[in-house]
């Protein structure tokens, strides 16, 4: 009996041996394509990792990272930064900045998405489509020289047009007032195409009997809008709200270009346009302190991950659906 | 009823001329910049920026073209990096995406998590600086401009959502025909996903056309530099004048060692010259790969 057992026994190993061969065997070509991929993402995204300790030590560069010493006291990076006075400034510039520009766009895309969806003549809306998509096709670049043909204070068009009306010219480049409306303008002129096309999108994809339904009721297009529209697109509101705020987790690689190029860093400007990555970058190119842009973009990654958590209690509690966790 | 047509009437009107209006907000800025690259240089000191030039000199782009501004060498860097750039990115991308998307992958869920972390959880700007420059000695080449934004892993997402839609028995009918499992990815589904392909890959590009960031940061020779970082150091320049009065304007005008203003506009024009010029052709493109994962996302 025993021996029948250990038999089937071996025979089982055996074809589970062979159907592990069988399947690393037909895995082999998928992971010589991963292979580039994973690697580049290794050593794109994984390496830098344990970098970020530059924050607590006192870098130079011939000891490297690992070599240099540690700061003493350990956070002597981060209190050279919030002893000085633009770690306010900077804090509330980047909340506040995100938080209007989240908004602005989001109203106003969604509210270009209803409107674009009423016109009818696809060649017509199409057209109107690719006008207001153009923007997100420049770089902060161009149109921080787009804003320059306009703002520049001894031939830009607007100081041309104040001095015509008989009026002093205004000193754009050296009045931090202005720039807290121009900034999240300028935001809001590139990126309101893109996302009133994702929203067209969405709308596009409810169902039309809906909307049948409530025009033999009698509804106006205003009670459509409020009780069809807004409700079903609600989903990709959110979504598109998370991963907003998701962007400010990635230092460096968040959309905060226009911060940087649109007042041609003027130092004059800083108290109302820099924020933290434009800080973090000026500070490793210009200054190269790399301990103090370490440890604020460390910082950056904590106050972004707590507003991610934040963000995800509160649309947990609106429609626990769609939370992220 | 008729009362009601007419409102109808009104508020079609009113619609049309809303969008009519933002289209040109949205179109006419791109008009100025042109408009003072074709400007006279004289007529732009004595009356300053208009949307329509005064005078059409195109001494600019003259100027430009002639070689001394080095323009055209960013032109050339730019392309490479855009070119290969793109169709590496495609690439390593879409072999990911697509071996993610196999049953026969067994961990193909935690490989996924592996992809996915970076995006909420990166080492930032500082790491990744040294990462380069200390380590993998890519400062001052043409490589870290390639390098940086080959693989994303939102573009891994998109690519997954549009390879699932494949359908299995075509993948079948290859293997039958004796197809290993690399050919088939080149021969039957690259092909067959062309079009998303393409929509994924625009926005790769201009991704790369715009970037300034990464030469801004690694680059230091004037040979590397790349379109939009020419433009920013232009730009600086004139930030350093604009601070410093009209003074040294008209010393600069004076010392001739600064290209024009016309001069830099023209610039600015070339390297938004081709989206500018493909972009008709390509809008129907931009269009759907902007909405090709993002709604599903």
């Amino acid at each position: 009996m025993e021996k029948v057992d250990t038999k089937i026994e071996q025979v089982i190993t055996k074809t589970r041996l062979g159907k592990l061969k069988k399947s690393i065997k037909k895995q082999i070509p998928f992971y010589i394509m991963m292979a580039p991929g994973l690697f580049l993402i290794a050593l794109l995204s994984y390496l830098p990792m344990p970098g970020i300790i530059i924050a607590f030590k006192n870098f130079n560069p011939i000891d490297g990272i690992f070599g240099s010493p540690w700061m003493t006291p350990l956070f002597d990076n981060f209190r050279f930064f919030f002893i000085s006075e633009s770690a306010r400034i900077v804090t509330v510039n980047t909340l506040v900045y995100n938080a209007v520009q989240g908004v602005l766009v989001t109203v106003c895309a969604i509210a270009l998405a209803i409107l674009l969806n009423e016109v009818k003549n696809k060649r017509v809306s199409a057209v109107y489509k690719g006008a207001i998509l153009l923007p997100t096709f420049l770089s902060w670049i161009v149109i921080q020289y787009i804003l320059f043909g306009f703002l520049s204070v001894d031939r830009g068009i607007v100081n041309n047009i104040l001095d015509g009306m008989g009026k002093e010219p205004i000193y754009w480049y050296s009045e931090p007032f202005y720039w807290r409306i121009i900034l999240p303008f300028a935001y809001l002129w590139k990126n309101v195409g893109y996302y009133s096309v994702l929203y067209v999108a969405a709308i596009a994809s409810i169902n039309t009997d809906f909307f049948e339904a409530a025009q033999l009721d009698g509804a106006t297009k205003w009670q459509q809008i409020k009780h069809i529209t807004l409700p079903l697109i609600k989903p990709t509101v959110i979504v598109l709200s998370l991963l907003w705020v998701g962007k400010l987790f990635n230092g460096g690689f968040g959309d905060w270009n226009g911060f940087y190029t649109l007042p041609n860093d003027s130092g004059a400007l800083y108290s109302a346009t820099d924020v933290i990555d434009t800080y973090v970058f000026r500070s490793l190119k210009k200054i190269n302190d790399y301990g103090m842009s370490a440890a604020v973009g460390l910082y950056q990654s904590v106050v972004g991950f707590v507003l991610v958590l934040i963000s995800n209690t509160i649309i947990k509690k609106i429609d626990p659906d769609s939370a992220l966790f | 009823m008729n009362k009601s047509i007419g409102k109808r009437a009104v508020t079609k009107i009113v619609l049309h001329i809303v969008f009519i209006l933002l289209s040109l907000m949205c179109i006419i800025p791109l008009l100025l910049v042109v408009s003072i690259s074709v400007s006279d240089e004289m007529s732009l000191m004595l009356e300053g920026y208009h949307l329509i030039p005064r005078q059409i000199n195109l001494d600019s782009y003259r100027y430009v073209f002639s070689g001394a501004g080095s323009v055209l060498n960013a032109y050339g860097v730019t392309i490479f990096v855009t070119v290969v750039g793109t169709v590496l990115h495609l690439l390593v991308t879409s072999m990911l995406a697509y071996s993610l998307t196999r049953e026969e992958v067994v961990h193909r869920k935690a490989i996924s998590l592996f992809v996915f972390i970076p995006v909420l959880f990166n080492g930032g700007l500082v790491p990744m600086y040294m990462l380069m420059t200390k380590y993998l000695r890519l400062k001052n080449t043409i490589w870290v401009l390639v390098l940086v934004m080959l693989v994303s892993a939102t573009n891994v997402l998109i690519m997954k959502n549009f390879f699932r839609g494949i359908p299995h028995s075509l993948i079948e009918s290859a293997r039958i025909d004796g197809c290993g499992e690399i050919k088939t990815f080149f021969r039957i589904v690259l092909p067959l996903s062309k079009p998303s392909l393409a929509s994924i890959g625009l926005f790769v590009a201009i991704a790369y056309w715009n970037d300034w960031m990464t030469s801004s940061l690694y680059i230091e020779t004037p040979r590397l530099q790349t379109l939009q970082y020419l433009l920013q150091s232009l730009m600086n320049n004139i930030g350093y004048l604009q601070s410093n009065s009209k003074a040294s304007r008209s010393i600069e005008m004076a010392m001739g060692s600064l290209p024009s203003e016309g001069a830099r506009m023209a610039t600015c024009v070339l390297a938004i010259g081709p989206i500018i010029l493909l972009y008709p052709l390509l809008q129907k493109y931009f269009e759907s790969g902007l909405t090709i994962g993002a709604v599903k996302e």
